[in-house]
């Protein structure tokens, strides 16, 4: 899978979970998941849990805590997925 | 100075019937809810007949969003927020979309919640899966998730609690919620209670071996109050939800006015004097009538229909000789007395707010619904009133201004309520 296709692939895990379907649209690597998208923080573990799904790894508390950007989810993945 | 209060607003999620309009024709027609489930009898469940409300997937898009039904399996919830919203509704109600409305609250009560949600986590758990609870698991298993999650769907920014007190809960909520209004300090609250469906939580009655066992091939039959072939309750689930509020705020609304809450009581009877953990102490049930008939401020003599608790257990003659000597009244002059536990079973911690809506909406539309398939009425029953004071079939000839509506509960716990026709005034 290629950047643009996790990219694609992180907007349809993060999609439910957005209030603020406008920035959805122009998602990338610097949208915010709290600030952009305004997505409810309780929910960040549940998406985080989907892209475990996604990608077939798993992610350490560390990790969790720094994922909070699209750049940020895409470096944790690639770092995975290795 | 304590303010009427009435009822605005109705709304269910019933065995029989899951909105107004379908359980007002179903509770008219004597229209039983109860159906055989291949999946108890595969659990090896001795009662395999059940009351659940049908709810489909499109119809729980009707009502919550889609993020909201993700991961999302605590049936209690379910029930209670649509008949929550529903009542709020038909109360002519907004969603209080911009900011709370300071004046609302709700009292929504609960057995136990989201018994499957917590099953789905204790196997993540046992398997050292903590992370996999997610968010969605404590909204759903803490005992307050119906009021929780009703709160934020109508934007409530008064009380919002749950109450807790077995089958007694329905009842209570209404008696918590009329005084917080009667007294000021809420204009309305929504009352309510529901509980979940299904095996997990329907077991530990089936191991205590009060449901009744015998009727897994007649379903519909299975549920028989006052009957002498009563031979336990026949476990129900779903919600009943009604909208509380004062009488200067509904005439101020133009709101349609079902019915005005005249006060009740709430007891226990200590588990002495015969009280168990799951049998009634008498002397506290007739004082709860009592209590309740002074609180609302109505003589005995003024009671036209009781809406019993009336489980179809061997208990159900004793609450006839209980509310015959709380009222001093038996025989011809005792009042009439119905059940509504016959068409949709024993709903548990829903059962007083599901009768209490078939209650107020038999008083708004002048009709007694009937207690199906009591055929046979018990002999100790008949000792103590006329048998012609069961309401068998639908009537719609008997004037009805006061109902006593009862519950009790395990834990030795009693409410009653008193409910009142409204006449415009």
């Amino acid at each position: 899978m290629n950047k643009q296709e996790r990219i694609a692939a992180i907007k349809r895990i993060v999609e439910p979970y957005v209030q603020e379907k406008a920035a959805l649209e122009n998602l990338n690597e610097d949208t915010d998941f709290l600030k952009d998208l305004n997505i409810n923080s309780a929910h960040l573990v549940d998406i985080i849990l989907d892209v475990e799904d996604e990608f077939d790894i798993e992610i350490e508390d560390e990790a969790m805590e720094k994922m909070l950007t699209v750049g940020a989810a895409l470096a944790i993945i690639e770092e995975k997925v290795k | 100075m304590k303010e009427r209060v009435v009822i605005t607003g109705v709304g269910v999620a019933a065995p029989n019937g899951v909105g107004k309009e379908a359980f007002t024709a179903a509770i008219r027609a004597g229209q039983s809810g109860i159906r055989y489930f291949e999946a108890l009898q595969e659990l090896n469940f001795s009662c395999c007949v059940a009351g659940k409300p049908e709810v489909s997937e499109a119809l729980k898009l009707e009502y919550f969003p889609p993020l909201m039904l993700r991961n999302f399996i605590s049936s209690g919830i379910l029930y209670g927020c649509m008949a929550g919203l529903d009542a709020w509704a038909d109360a002519g109600l907004s969603r209080n979309e911009e900011a709370p409305d300071w004046d609302s609250g709700t009292i929504f009560g609960i057995g136990s919640s989201g018994v499957e949600k917590m099953r789905e986590a204790a196997y993540r758990l046992d398997s050292g899966k903590v992370k996999r609870l997610g968010s969605t698991t404590v909204p759903q298993i803490m005992a307050s998730g119906v009021s929780a999650y009703l709160g934020g769907l109508l934007g409530l920014g008064n009380q919002v609690t749950t109450n807790s007190s077995a089958c007694t809960t329905g009842t209570e909520s209404i008696l918590l919620a009329y005084e917080r209004v009667a007294n000021g300090s809420a204009k309305r609250m929504l009352a309510g209670s529901t509980s979940d469906s299904g095996p997990y939580i329907w077991g530990g009655f089936d191991a205590m071996k009060v449901m009744n066992f015998r009727s897994n091939e007649n379903p519909e039959s299975a549920s028989r109050p006052m009957s002498a072939t009563a031979a336990g309750f026949v476990p129900g689930s779903g919600a009943g939800a009604l909208v509380l509020e004062t009488l200067r705020s509904a005439q101020d609304r133009g709101a349609t006015i079902y019915a005005e809450v005249l006060g009740g009581a709430v007891n226990s009877g200590g588990q002495r004097q015969g009280g168990t953990m799951t049998a009634p102490n008498s002397e506290a049930v007739q004082r709860c009538i009592k209590d309740a008939l002074r609180n609302a401020d109505v003589q005995a003599s003024e009671v036209d229909l009781i809406n019993g608790h009336l489980t179809a257990t061997a208990k159900d003659p004793d609450e006839i000789q209980n509310w015959a000597a709380a009222l001093g009244r038996n025989g011809a002059d005792f009042p009439y007395i119905h059940s509504l536990k016959a068409m949709i079973g024993h709903c548990i911690s829903g059962a007083g707010s599901i009768e209490s809506v078939a209650a107020v909406l038999g008083l708004h539309h002048n009709f007694v619904f009937p207690t199906i398939n009591c055929e046979d009425p018990h002999p100790e029953i008949l000792k103590v009133i006329s048998s012609e004071k069961i309401i068998r079939q639908t009537r719609e000839d008997i004037p009805v201004n006061i109902i006593a509506k009862a519950g009790f509960g395990f834990g030795d716990v009693n409410a009653c309520v008193l409910l009142k026709k409204y006449q415009n005034e």
